[in-house]
């Protein structure tokens, strides 16, 4: 097996085969919910525990660059896509998923590090809580501009406050900070006890959330037919882009090797769990079928089969 | 307690998960106290929705109150929503014992 393709892919593929040869292969919609539950736990108790070991303030900085990072994203990403031909709600729609981050994309960069043993910020989960939410604000922001615009909006007001609980009090922002603070509450000889459930079966587990999304992502190959080829160059295009741009800004805060192949990651990973959701709260006229075929049928195993890989071997040059 | 039967309106709606917090509020807003929720997989004219992702997922509501508040209701829901969720409502006549718990 190539030293760079992880196992997990391989239930990726499996996942995208099953659903491609029709199989009745189905998880249960109670088990995907668990498994989505334990890694985003399991991902924030383990940079909690590191956040145990520092002072805060330190930290500051870091949290500042990827919430103006994520925040960006979509300033970049929008004209962009509307270059490639996109309406402008639909543009602006996309790029919020761009803005924001798949944790899944993130577990499997963190795997790859540690097994690749490049050192790492190891409170890197915390990124991932930060900059879930601003990149995606920022883009529906710009989506209900482009409405009021084109004057195609009806209710043109941002229900902010329904958005805020989407986005800020949503499951994976919760898990994530809850595990954050519960692994820096509890430190090492907390965890100790919950340690066999929370940190050792991980991998397994991620896999086995791999192959779900597999069948889902083989689920979008007949909507990529519908949206033509513009499509799937634009979502193998971006995630190389964006992921210079958060390479840069790992550079910029001096972050380890393996920390900056998890920004560039972050950076080039878009959101297919909680982009679609708060994007139907809070633009329903965006198009999210197209985003989530972008999303996950393309950029997800892009960055699984090539992005990673490629970040990896590149993050040294970003390194002072 | 009475066996004696009482007519309502049972009405129906299926729609997409991410609308559940808004059509509760619409239900409580018109009074209405009887609902059930469950999660459903179908058709509708926009596409399929099988459920297989949280973006995907379908509720129905069974509503049951006064034939007015059914269509009160259906109004609302049609003015707000329809026109950028896939939403179908459909209403049964239906009689309940206990009338005034509706």
């Amino acid at each position: 097996m190539p030293a760079m393709l992880d196992v997990v892919v391989l239930f990726f593929a499996l996942g995208v085969f099953a659903r491609v040869v029709k199989s009745d292969l189905r998880l249960p919609e109670a088990l995907y919910e668990t498994l989505t539950i334990y890694l985003l736990l399991a991902i924030g108790l383990k940079g909690g525990l590191e956040l145990s070991r520092q002072p805060l303030m330190d930290l500051l900085p870091q949290v500042l660059a990827v919430v103006i990072l994520g925040a960006l994203v979509p300033l970049v990403v929008t004209p962009l896509l509307r270059l490639a031909g996109l309406k402008p709600v639909d543009a602006a729609g996309l790029a919020a998923h761009y803005g924001s981050v798949s944790v899944v994309t993130f577990a499997v960069a963190l795997t790859a590090v540690q097994q690749a043993g490049l050192p790492y910020e190891s409170h890197a989960a915390l990124w991932v809580a930060v900059m879930e939410a601003p990149g995606l604000v920022v883009g529906i922001v710009l989506a209900r501009l482009a409405l009021k615009r084109a004057d195609a909006g009806g209710d043109s007001r941002i229900r902010w406050d329904l958005l805020a609980h989407e986005v800020l009090l949503g499951k994976s922002v919760l898990l994530l900070m809850g595990g954050l603070l519960i692994g820096a509450v509890a430190g090492d000889a907390g965890m100790a006890p919950i340690k066999a459930v929370f940190i050792d079966p991980f991998k397994g587990v991620l896999a086995l959330f791999l192959l779900e999304l597999g069948l889902v992502a083989g689920g979008q190959l007949g909507a990529l037919k519908r949206h033509g080829i513009k499509l799937v160059l634009v979502g193998c295009a971006l995630p190389p882009l964006l992921a210079l741009a958060g390479a840069t800004t790992g550079m910029l805060l001096g972050l380890q090797v393996g920390g900056v192949a998890l920004l560039a990651t972050l950076a080039a990973s878009a959101s297919y769990i909680a982009a679609p959701a708060a994007l139907r709260v809070a633009v329903p006229q965006a198009n999210t079928g197209l985003a989530i075929a972008c999303a996950l049928g393309v950029t997800f195993p892009f960055n699984l089969l090539l992005g990673i890989p490629l970040y990896l071997h590149l993050a040294p040059y970003f390194t002072q | 307690m009475s066996n004696k039967h009482h007519p309502k309106t049972k009405l129906t709606l299926v729609a997409e998960a991410a609308l559940e917090p808004r059509l509760l509020a619409e239900l409580k807003r018109h009074q209405a106290h009887v609902w059930t929720i469950c999660e459903v997989r179908g058709a509708f004219p926009e596409g399929e929705r099988d459920g297989d992702w949280e973006a995907n997922r379908t509720i129905e509501i069974k509503v049951i109150c006064e034939p007015t508040v059914a269509d009160a209701i259906a109004d609302a829901v049609l003015a707000k929503y329809a026109a950028d969720y896939s939403v179908v409502m459909y209403f049964s006549d239906v009689s309940v014992l206990r009338g005034e718990r509706y």
